[in-house]
């Protein structure tokens, strides 16, 4: 196909045909990026529990829903296992001496047979908005952007409330600094827990939202969630920053967590509508992170740097 | 109000890096002590405050604090009684929080935390009022993040959170070691203050003689984990720096003058 005949089969009325349903499923990483953003930014591990616990929240609503629950309270339900998770992940660290991503990385490999489990021994299962009534659904965008737009501002509100509590202080406290924490009388581990719960909670929540929004769960859909969450985190940190500068509170990160992840999507809208094949995807997506991860370690070598005084011709002395 | 009865600890046992960093240390302070301690490197000063701070369990040997047995108690729930200031000053204090935050994470040590707001009106008004104190100019910088400070400021911040609920004793490991010398006297002058105001127990590791001898009412000085030397009362105060070089030689049974750069003079 030459050049011409590749930009004339991109049609821009398909690609804002398009943009809505990407903000409705970015709302959905946005929101599961408000449970990394816990564990990356406040507790500063990378908890890997997340590829597993957002399939876990999607299996867990899918079957509950084909049971015969209100998706409402199969979201309750699926919340309740990321949390139980999440827990899983803080015990095998706090309490048997794992490195946090191992202990991340080992829940998730458990995550795959349980996952299964809970599905039934299927790699995926469907749930059809014509038969049950769901929470959001790709079917109807626009209630599905209100719906995860609300669940996302309350989400937010909530987070904003609890870290400025004193419990949530003591979590950042403990990210932050742990040796200082200790000596407050801070019992960390019961912090990393608390703090890990949480994150895997609000993880399994959104795998839910995504279930329905999409109407299956698979076994492999939260693989790269981490990823896509550590993406939507500093996208989101990259562009309040630029929009907000040093007005932006923790209120505005927190939005902006759920910004970044709508931003994300709608690139991947782009990369798609340009007919990128689906399988590069993940290629794709780690390719911008890792750039973004490392912007800040290179801003730093640009001002000093051995490489840099190599280049003067060793120093002032040479 | 803190009492050691034969406390012991051996690093890396039974190692080529074993090291018997306390042996049989026993040691009891009065309520109001404020005691200096000094000694060369690896003398087990560290070790000994960090014994009593609960870092980790020790051998043997029992450590009551206002006659509460805190032997078995890990860290966290020892913090309840006891206030710390670290030799590095970005060890005291979280970087990426705010200054009021810190100092509200600091009141409610040993408290339960819950589900109420962090940081109230009422306390930031106390917060303002403490760092006006200070005379550093930090009371208008409540919201600023304290990564932000010098090592100075967050050491005196440090010294401040400390103090901010009463502790039944206060650890000062070192805690002017890493500030400039002019920075290092402001410090120590403002630990003594809140030391005498709020009639403090209290521990200071120092490196330097001339403090050990100016600060507090008692000095011990430190040898391969023993106290070999503990004076208190009048004779502190009369006590010299060469008077304490010519003790040491004959406590620990060598000349301090072979290794005395361990110990800075001025």
């Amino acid at each position: 196909m030459s050049v011409s005949a590749y930009f004339a089969s991109l049609s821009l009325l398909k690609l804002v045909k398009n943009l809505p349903g990407g903000i409705a499923q970015g709302l959905i990483w946005g929101i599961m990026a408000l449970g990394i953003y816990i564990t990356f930014r406040l507790l500063d591990v990378a908890d890997l529990t997340v590829d597993g616990s957002f399939t876990t929240g999607g299996a867990v609503t899918v079957v509950l829903i084909l049971a015969g629950w209100p998706a409402w309270a199969a979201l309750v339900v699926a919340t309740l296992a990321g949390l139980l998770a999440g827990l899983v992940t803080g015990l095998l660290h706090t309490k048997l001496g794992i490195p946090a991503i191992l202990a991340g990385i080992l829940t998730q490999l458990a995550l795959f047979s349980v996952n299964l489990h809970i599905m039934g021994m299927a790699a995926n299962k469907a749930v059809s908005v014509d038969k049950y009534s769901l929470v959001l659904s790709l079917r109807y965008v626009p209630a599905a952007i209100l719906t995860g737009a609300i669940i996302a501002l309350v989400l937010v509100s909530v987070l904003y409330w609890y870290f400025g509590t004193e419990q949530g202080s003591a979590i950042r406290a403990t990210g932050n600094n742990p040796a200082m924490s200790r000596a407050l009388g801070i019992n960390i581990d019961n912090m990393k827990l608390l703090g890990l719960s949480l994150s895997n909670g609000i993880v399994a929540l959104s795998g839910g939202l995504m279930a329905q929004f999409q109407g299956f769960a698979d076994v492999n859909m939260g693989r790269g969630a981490i990823v896509i969450g550590l993406a939507a985190v500093i996208i989101g940190e990259v562009v309040g920053a630029a929009l907000l500068g040093k007005r932006r509170n923790f209120y505005g990160t927190l939005s902006f967590v759920v910004v970044g992840g709508v931003l994300y999507y709608l690139v991947i809208v782009v990369v798609l509508w340009l007919k990128l094949n689906t399988n590069d995807l993940k290629l794709f997506t780690a390719v911008v992170v890792g750039l973004f991860l490392a912007v800040p370690y290179l801003r730093g070598q640009r001002k000093s740097s051995f490489a840099r005084l190599k280049k003067k011709g060793g120093g002032g002395n040479a | 109000m803190l009492e050691l009865q034969h406390v012991s600890k051996t690093f890396n046992p039974g190692t080529i890096n074993e090291k018997k960093a306390l042996s049989d240390l026993s040691l009891h302070l009065a309520p109001g002590d404020f005691v200096t301690v000094i000694g060369g490197n690896g003398a087990g000063k560290s070790t000994l405050l960090n014994a009593v701070a609960g870092v980790w369990p020790v051998d043997s040997g029992r450590i009551l604090l206002g006659g509460e047995d805190i032997t078995a108690l890990p860290e966290h729930r020892r913090a309840v009684h006891i206030g710390r200031v670290f030799q590095d000053p970005m060890m005291g204090t979280a970087p990426n929080m705010q200054l009021e935050e810190n100092l509200a994470l600091a009141l409610r040590r040993g408290q339960k935390r819950g589900l109420k707001w962090g940081v109230t009106k009422l306390e930031r008004e106390d917060y303002r009022a403490l760092l006006a104190d200070l005379g550093l100019g930090l009371e208008d910088r409540l919201t600023a993040k304290v990564g932000l400070l010098s090592g100075g400021q967050r050491q005196a911040v440090t010294l401040l959170m400390a103090a901010l609920r009463q502790p039944k004793l206060l650890l000062l490991d070192e805690h002017t070691a890493a500030l400039d010398p002019a920075t290092a006297a402001k410090v120590l002058e403002l630990s003594d203050r809140i030391v005498s105001e709020a009639h403090l127990t209290a521990l200071m590791i120092t490196h330097n003689m001339s403090d050990a001898i100016r600060h507090g009412n008692r000095l011990i000085m430190m040898d391969e984990g023993h106290i070999i030397l503990d004076i208190a009362g009048e004779a502190k105060k009369k006590l010299t720096k060469r008077e304490l070089i010519d003790r040491f030689a004959q406590s620990a049974g060598y000349a301090l003058e072979t290794d005395q750069t361990l110990l800075s003079k001025d």
